[in-house]
């Protein structure tokens, strides 16, 4: 008995219960909350070397399991998001008597497979298996867009196709060439030749499709901005993780030795770009779910940004740890500002921002939850946001990378213009509006998450700690000193 | 195969997919990608990846021509104009050179791969702890299994994001009827699907046995078994089921279930996905069987679509 498989197959077998009971498919999160939570709790209780082989199959042919800090930070976090976002999507995607909807129905099995999918992404080392778990995730994602508009989900569709399809590519030149697909195996094996190098091109520029970094973000907030509340939630805060962390593997496990300096400021650059672009586009909003949507551009900018701060660091430790930790505080508060948003927009019955006045006095907790997750987006202390956003910076000022820290500065500024815009609305003087009530659990779900990623901001140390577990050795050791720019 | 047939046949992939490409009419253009896809078929046989093969001619060049001629059918019906090429000429232009030069780039990595045995000899040395010959069986199985699983999963919410496209007051009624409309045509369809059926039945109960020793399998039985679906329901034989009827749910999930269950045992016993010792093959096969039988009715539904309204032609 292991975490490492239960963590996927639960979620599966969750999924077939799911379409079996049909119309009581969504009382299955009362189960499955505690199991997965369970589960997680379990993952991070293992000892630092916890890794297996499914089927005990050796490699290169089988496939490895592994609880490393990438795992251990996501996984819990990705739980909690599914979990909340279940609760806070109850009795919206409950059937009901005489106007049943198939998305009723669709959205529980859907989310049970993303669930999985997530789940197993962060768990394998396998590049293959890599590629099945992005089908699990970007099929269900399409799916919740589609629920928001058919457009934006189709266009969504073909674009996560040819994702698919590059990463799918390179990973065939990769099995021909090193008869392997491990992640571990390749960082000894890979050496710096057309098709190792081609393989990575494509694997990348597919991966990073699928995480919208500018300038391929174009799909996102379309997509994002139209779906419902949920399914918003799971696309910003989940699916495009995904496709980073396959990232992070692939630059910094698979391919340490491949990867040159140029080619890590490209993604750096394209990183620092996303976060001014998706600042200015998201200040430019005039309704708060895209302007939402936009500031997830920007953040996952910050992910990026990062790369050539870790590649370059005397002790990666630390730049890797904020990384990690910025995924995790963005996946928490991202998906706590989805929620809170989709509350405030129904109590007024509109979508612009405008439309939020006196809010804070009619709903207080919903804008409460709101305004913590934009100061963990922001990265305003104490806040898992700002942790990262510092470790980020103290990082770039350490190295000399001018560029980096006053990208950083400003992205925060920006970060704040965007943010508070809203919320100055909402806590204007304008006559509170008389909304109806929502359940409690409707409400705490978006504040829950948001108070997780405040208090992120009080287990740095620890937070550290977990991240380094298992880190590639690209990270774990110091590095052979890099030119800078 | 002599260098000469090889040959025509590299032409002939070649030429059929230039016109696919080029031709204004739409349903030609369907014509030719269907002969594309079968030649593409020979061309694996050639090259000795029987289990690629019948994929690809079965889905590559069978299924996809279906759904590429359903949607020709709708576009019409809605009244859009489909004929040419909508793009201009210079995108045109520019898509035939980037994608050219990718090619040059991809056949030169590809030729500086030095050819070897791969993982074939791994494989072969791990074949006899599980009792089947077939290595493709052994390796999507057993040695890869999780892999699998994972993909019959994706394959079920294929169908589950397909019924969430229903329009609102159509869940949960079946999708639109494949029965063909004009009488004579029905007639024929009729009495074929009734025989076709059968027929799909054991072909397909064949190939996931012969499986296990031999190219074939799961997913190959599968889709015989879709296509004998699919013929008999076009016919008439066979009517679509409501989406909630629960025995319809049932034998959608049976495969994935089957799979995930006996993985699960293996947990028991040590590990997941393990076979124990000497009940390999049995467990394999019972889990291809069940799995066949899922993705013919998944595929099957996959092509009829979402829940419609009312009995209205697609």
């Amino acid at each position: 008995m292991s975490p490492l498989d239960l963590l996927v197959a639960a979620p599966l077998a969750f999924m077939v219960a799911a379409l079996v009971l049909g119309q009581g498919g969504r009382w299955l999160i009362l189960a499955a909350g505690p199991v997965m939570l369970g589960l997680s709790a379990w993952l991070l209780a293992l000892p630092p070397d916890a890794a297996h082989l499914v089927g005990n199959w050796d490699l290169p042919l089988g496939i490895l399991l592994r609880a490393d800090g990438v795992a251990r930070l996501l996984v819990p976090a990705t739980c909690v998001c599914f979990v909340a976002v279940a609760l806070y999507a109850w009795p919206e995607f409950s059937p009901k008597a005489g106007r049943e909807t198939a998305r009723a129905h669709t959205f529980w099995p859907m989310l049970y497979l993303m669930w999985g999918g997530s789940n197993a992404g962060y768990l394998t080392t396998d590049l293959f298996n890599l590629y099945v778990t992005i089908e699990m995730v970007s099929l269900a994602a399409v799916a919740l867009a589609a629920m928001g508009s058919l457009a934006a989900g189709l266009q969504y569709f073909m674009i996560a196709l040819v994702g698919s399809l590059a990463y799918l590519l390179g990973v065939a030149l990769l099995a021909g060439h090193y008869d392997t697909v491990d992640a571990t195996l390749l960082a000894v094996r890979a050496r710096p030749d057309l098709p190792t190098v081609l393989a990575l091109a494509v694997m990348t520029a597919g991966l990073l499709v699928k995480a919208a970094l500018f300038p391929l973000h174009g799909w996102l907030p379309p997509a994002h901005a139209a779906a419902p509340a949920p399914a918003s939630a799971l696309l910003s805060a989940i699916v495009v993780k995904l496709g980073f962390v396959i990232i992070l593997r692939l630059w910094f496990e698979a391919f340490a030795e491949v990867v040159r300096p140029a080619a890590i400021h490209l993604l750096g650059g394209m990183g620092a770009l996303a976060v001014i672009y998706g600042s200015i586009q998201a200040i430019r909003q005039e309704r708060l779910k895209p302007l939402v949507a936009y500031s997830t551009v920007a953040q996952l900018g910050y992910l990026f940004l990062a790369f050539p701060l870790i590649w370059n660091a005397r002790i990666p430790g630390e730049p890797w740890a904020a990384v990690l930790v910025h995924a995790v505080a963005h996946m928490l508060a991202k998906a706590a500002m989805f929620l809170a948003a989709g509350l405030m927009l129904k109590a007024v019955a509109g979508d612009r921002i405008s439309d939020l006045g006196g809010l804070a006095r009619a709903m207080p907790l919903s804008v409460t939850a709101f305004a913590l997750a934009a100061i963990s987006l922001m990265g305003l202390p104490p806040s898992g946001g700002f942790t990262a956003k510092f470790l980020l910076l103290h990082a770039a000022i350490e190295q000399g990378q001018v560029i980096y820290a006053g990208v950083l500065v400003i992205g925060g500024l920006l970060g704040a213009a965007y943010l508070f815009r809203p919320l100055s609305v909402a806590f204007g003087a304008s006559a509170a509006p008389v909304v109806r009530a929502e359940g409690a659990l409707r409400v705490a779900a978006p504040l829950t998450l948001a108070a997780l990623a405040i208090a992120l901001g009080f287990a740095g140390m620890t937070l550290i700690e977990l991240s380094s577990i298992g880190a590639p050795p690209a990270i774990a050791l110091p590095l052979a000193e890099e030119p800078g720019p | 195969m002599t260098a000469a047939f090889e040959l025509i046949l590299c032409l002939m992939i070649l030429g059929t997919a230039c016109v696919a490409l080029l031709v204004r009419d739409f349903l030609a253009a369907i014509a030719f990608f269907v002969v594309f896809g079968n030649l593409m078929g020979l061309a694996w046989l050639a090259l000795g990846a029987v289990n690629v093969a019948l994929a690809e001619i079965a889905i590559g060049a069978g299924v996809t021509g279906v759904l590429l001629i359903l949607t020709r059918g709708r576009l019409l019906a809605l009244g859009e104009q489909i004929d040419g090429n909508p793009l201009g000429h210079w995108l045109n232009l520019g898509a035939a050179v980037v994608c050219s030069a990718f090619a040059v780039v991809l056949g030169a990595a590809v030729l500086s791969i030095a050819p070897d045995d791969g993982l074939a000899p791994v494989i072969d040395r791990l074949m006899p702890r599980i009792g089947v010959e077939n290595p493709v069986t052994g390796v999507l199985l057993a040695f890869r299994a999780y892999d699998t699983l994972l993909e019959s999963f994706v394959l079920l919410g294929a169908l589950v994001a397909v019924w969430s496209l229903a329009p609102a007051d159509a869940w949960p009624r079946a999708p639109a009827a494949l029965r063909m409309t004009d009488p004579a045509a029905l007639n024929v369809a009729e009495s074929f699907g009734r025989l076709v059926l059968p027929i799909a039945l054991v072909v397909a109960a064949y190939l996931v046995w012969v499986g296990s020793d031999r190219p074939g399998g799961a997913f190959q039985g599968g889709t015989v078994l879709a296509g004998g679906f699919l013929l008999a329901a076009m016919g008439g034989a066979m009517g679509l089921p409501r989406s909630d009827d629960p025995a319809f749910r049932w034998t959608l999930v049976a495969g994935p279930l089957v799979f995930l269950a006996i993985g699960l045992a293996g947990m028991a016993l040590g590990r997941f996905l393990a076979y124990p010792e000497g009940m390999a093959k049995a467990l394999i096969v019972t889990i291809e069987y069940f799995l066949a039988f899922s993705i013919g009715v998944t595929l099957a539904l996959l092509v009829a679509g979402p829940p419609v309204r009312a009995e209205t032609v697609p």
